[in-house]
């Protein structure tokens, strides 16, 4: 047990260190959110009344795209570096290495939604109408659902032809549940219309059953010659 | 016995799916709200059931396939999700055109009708993934995708109904008991489809079977030829 | 009624559009198989 935290935390260390210092892959993905809410922000010019029905739904889907383009470089610089094969013959169990991954992720991604989120407040004058704090709760939920799978894809569609498309083919059927739940959680604290606990009971029990099945099958998927 | 087997199957499927079209489109009663349109429930239903059958045939074989790595149990996965994704495209279909001189839409987030679009989308994904990774990883990889996918399918039912409960929306199937007669017809088409999906996968296996036994053919050859080439 | 009849003839479309696709994946298999033999 110690062993799989102990190089967890190694790798991700070692990864947020990396990403500090260059700063490329975060200044980009920046950007790109930037230009996702905008655009949005285009598309749609509602009253107060009638952007806080849609944009749960909006705000995901933005969050969504910019999370697919954070997760497609997941294993980018192990690849480039044949990292990849090193952990395998290295006696380091396959997990460490998923959840040094999917935390770097996470963190990756609620970073860029933390900067996207001020955008969308001022573009679609939002203010949630429902209890504000479980708002937290639910990016968090909604986020780990999306990354826990997504570099699990990410790590299987290495091994494909167009990597970069085959990832949200495989991610975003499987996610269905979690981005409906996360969406309807969103517009049920922003319109205070009906309650979110189902929803994010729902997102709870997502999160649980695909974070061990992850945990479980990533072994599988790295050793796979 | 497998030479056998085959033709008196197809004899049998004929059997059963001509009688259920009879049974569908004269036998079974009109139904009082809808009219003759319900009668696209006897097919519409019944290849729900054969796809829901053939995606749980998937699921197992996808587990045999981890545990033993058996080819066998691969290429029934495969079988299974292409014909699968047929009749699962059969519904999406056959559900629209019966919404719409029903309600006059073409679309409802009917339970049914889209946790089947949800099914459909995760198999086709499947089916994408076996045709792009490269060929030595295809079964396990595929495996394991349906493995996630099927963890996925109570999530996708309850998101879904829950979802329905908030916004309420048509039942396409209608709710509620079912004559006795109108599921006598049902049951009859389902057994047609059943012996037909098993007809449809039996050819695709062995169509796969002589697919595999051709590149490896060919790849032998390749092999020698460069060989004698040095 | 026009959409029952629509449904029914949409079903068979598929499955024989399906039936198809396999029968010319035999035919492109054996025209290979009969090359293979020649060689």
């Amino acid at each position: 047990m110690s062993a799989i935290t102990n190089v967890a935390r190694a790798s991700l260390s070692k990864d947020l260190r990396l990403e500090w210092r260059s700063k490329d892959a975060i200044n980009s993905m920046l950007f790109f959110a930037l230009l996702v809410v905008v655009i949005f922000s285009f598309s749609f010019d509602p009253t107060a009344e009638e952007s806080r029905r849609i944009a749960g739904g909006l705000v995901w889907v933005a969050f969504l795209f910019a999370a697919v383009v954070a997760l497609n470089q997941t294993w980018a610089r192990e690849l480039r570096n044949q990292v990849l094969d090193a952990y395998r013959v290295s006696p380091a169990p396959a997990n460490a290495l998923f959840l040094a991954k999917a935390f770097g992720n996470f963190i990756f991604v609620i970073v860029l939604e933390t900067f996207m989120t001020p955008l969308f407040i001022v573009f679609y004058n939002l203010r949630a109408l429902g209890p504000a704090y479980q708002l937290l709760i639910v990016s968090a939920l909604g986020t780990w659902a999306l990354v826990v799978n997504g570099t699990f894809f990410a790590a299987m569609s290495l091994r494909t032809r167009s990597r970069e498309i085959m990832l949200p083919l495989l991610l975003f059927p499987i996610s269905i549940p979690a981005l409906l739940a996360t969406v309807e959680a969103t517009t049920a604290i922003l319109t205070g219309d009906f309650s979110a606990k189902f929803w994010i009971v729902l997102l709870a029990a997502y999160n649980v059953v695909f974070t061990t099945a992850c945990l479980l099958l990533f072994d599988t998927v790295l050793n796979a010659e | 016995m497998i030479r056998r087997t085959f033709p008196i199957l197809g004899v049998l499927t004929a059997v059963l799916l001509s009688y259920g079209l009879y049974e569908a489109l004269i036998g079974a009663p009109t139904e009082q709200s809808m009219g003759d349109v319900q009668r696209i429930f006897y097919y519409h239903a019944p290849s729900a059931w054969t796809a829901f059958v053939l995606f749980t045939i998937n699921f197992v074989a996808s587990v045999v396939y981890l545990i033993r790595r058996s080819v066998k149990a691969d290429i029934i996965a495969l079988v299974t999700a292409e014909v699968g994704v047929v009749f699962c495209t059969v519904v999406l279909v056959t559900g629209p055109i019966w919404a719409r001189p029903v309600w006059g839409i073409w679309w409802t987030w009917d339970i049914r009708l889209t946790s089947t679009l949800v099914l459909w989308l995760i198999y086709v994904s499947y089916l994408i993934l076996r045709r792009f990774s490269s060929s030595g990883q295809t079964p396990l990889m595929a495996a394991v995708l349906a493995i996630f996918g099927a963890l996925d399918v109570p999530l996708v039912y309850f998101s879904i109904r829950f979802f329905r409960t908030q916004h309420p929306q048509p039942v396409i199937g209608g709710e509620g008991s079912i004559d006795p007669k109108m599921l006598q017809v049902a049951l009859i088409n389902w057994a047609g489809f059943l012996c037909f999906a098993c007809l449809v996968c039996w050819s695709r296996y062995r169509l796969e079977l002589l697919q595999r036994e051709v590149e490896e053919t060919e790849a032998l050859e390749e092999l020698l030829d460069s060989r004698k080439a040095q | 009624m026009k959409s029952l009849y629509a449904a029914y003839a949409a079903t068979w479309i598929i499955h024989i559009s399906y039936l198809a696709l396999l029968l010319r994946r035999y035919i492109r298999l054996r025209n290979e198989i009969q090359e293979l033999n020649q060689r």
